[in-house]
């Protein structure tokens, strides 16, 4: 059994929820930089130079890349021969707490989502914890802004509807959300599992390397072929018309009943936020 | 057409705006987002006065970050409009001849646009560090219970926007996508 102090997980939280939310992960930046080679329309060029410019202004003066710090979701594998000396729950929100507050971050968060009191800190987080094989703790943290994530849409589908189906719901969810969400996008797709697992799953997708393709050959060919339909849609940058309406589909699958086909759609905007550290 | 415009602004320049002109807007602007607009339409509906002189105003749907060392305000972007839909035609009648935000409208607001003489703006999302360089002085002047949502008037100085909706109700978000479709056409042999 190996300890971990819950000390240690909250100063690990607050590092990353700050440097999440100031410095663009290396692989969105690559995939902005392709997406800029390819788009042919002029516009279009401008606003993504201008994105281009907007992290490197808010790496360069440590500010938040966008005002939306967002809902601090954190992800943590817990390797079965972990001790955690303390509350991991509470731990975690120490963490947001001091994150959030120390790196001057907007506090989005309402205590209840109809009485709607802020509760000043960003706290508490959305945690996703899982038991993992190992002694290590591998934490990541999403800000997830409202924008995208108001446009995110999940159905239960039919058997019968198939690929087509899926492929249908997505291109759709996209179009639908239109200028919305701050396009380009990165699309999750969850597909399987039950009504919440789809859900999850499609959030998890949005952690991977973005733009790299999903190990199964199958899915891979499903995800480039859904990131050159919503391309071709003509939405673009902030909806104004052009090539660059995603910058990667991601697509997660798990088995499911033999009744259902589960398919979530989670949205994240350009200011795709994910780091992650290991204890 | 590419204009500089010192806010507030009258309805008269309002109206000689089109979809896809863009604005480098310097003055004075107000940022409201969904809380302080449900208490705007509040004292609105009782005839009651605003916190600011609503008359030409160009409100920013923005919740900014805490400022940061060598500037006025945090990172500052648009946030997404159609949360303000449900006030917006009200708080046009009353004056307001501009709003920035990202983002579709709904009917009523683009009529109320049309009717008032208002004109729709976005402000490039998600990108707040870079629109936070364009404000020059912010101060809470109401609802700072409301933290990130309180009303801010904040003193801008070339601060970068697109008409996306016009008084006469075209939309760049359709004709701009439609213009772009047409060109991939138009090159496809």
């Amino acid at each position: 059994m190996r300890e971990i102090r819950a000390e240690a997980v909250t100063q690990a939280v607050a590092r990353l929820c700050m440097s999440a939310n100031r410095n663009l992960p290396q692989d969105v930046r690559a995939c902005i930089a392709r997406s800029r080679a390819q788009e042919p329309w002029p516009g279009a060029q401008g606003i993504l130079d201008r994105m281009v410019e907007n992290y490197q202004i808010a790496e360069a003066d440590q500010l938040p890349i966008c005002q939306d710090t967002g809902v601090a979701c954190v992800f943590l594998d817990v390797g079965q021969e972990v001790h955690i000396d303390g509350d991991l729950q509470q731990a975690v929100n120490q963490g947001v707490h001091q994150g959030y507050l120390e790196a001057g971050l907007r506090c989005s968060v309402v205590a209840d989502p109809l009485r709607r009191v802020n509760t000043k800190d960003n706290t508490p987080a959305v945690t996703y914890i899982r038991l993992v094989p190992g002694d290590k703790l591998r934490i990541t943290v999403a800000p997830k802004g409202a924008g995208s994530e108001n446009m995110s849409r999940i159905a239960m589908l039919r058997p019968s509807d198939g690929e087509q189906g899926v492929k249908d719901f997505v291109v759709k969810t996209v179009e639908e959300a239109g200028p919305n969400p701050c396009p380009p996008v990165v699309v999750g797709v969850g597909l399987g599992g039950c009504f919440d697992r789809a859900a999850e799953l499609a959030k998890r997708a949005l952690l991977r390397h973005t733009g790299e393709p999903n190990p199964d050959r199958f899915y891979a060919q499903l995800e480039q072929e859904l990131l050159d339909r919503i391309n071709a849609l003509g939405i673009g940058p902030q909806g104004l018309g052009g090539r660059t309406t995603a910058l990667a589909v991601h697509i997660e699958a798990a088995p499911c009943h033999m009744a259902s086909l589960p398919v979530a759609v989670n949205i994240n905007c350009h200011v795709a936020r994910h780091e992650s550290e290991v204890l | 057409m590419e204009y500089r415009l010192t806010a507030p602004m009258t309805r008269e320049q309002a109206r000689q705006l089109r979809c896809g002109d863009t604005v480098l807007f310097s003055g004075v602007i107000y940022t409201a987002r969904d809380a302080a607009h449900k208490r705007l339409v509040e004292l609105l509906d009782r005839g009651e006065p605003l916190p600011f002189d609503i008359s030409g105003a160009v409100i920013y749907y923005a919740g900014p970050t805490p400022a940061q060392k060598g500037y006025a305000v945090g990172s500052c972007g648009p946030t997404t409009s159609y949360r303000m839909d449900a006030y917006a035609p009200k708080v046009i009648a009353a004056g307001s001849t501009g709003m920035i935000g990202k983002g579709k409208r709904d009917k009523a607001v683009v009529e109320a646009m049309q009717q008032y003489g208002a004109v729709y703006f976005a402000a490039i999302g998600g990108a707040g560090a870079l629109l936070a360089r364009c404000v020059k002085k912010a101060e809470v002047i109401a609802y700072e219970d409301l933290g990130a949502e309180a009303i801010r008037r904040m003193e801008v100085e070339n601060f970068p926007v697109t008409v996306v909706i016009d008084t006469l109700g075209q939309n760049l978000y359709e004709t701009g996508r439609a213009a772009y479709l047409a060109a991939c056409q138009a090159n496809r042999p």
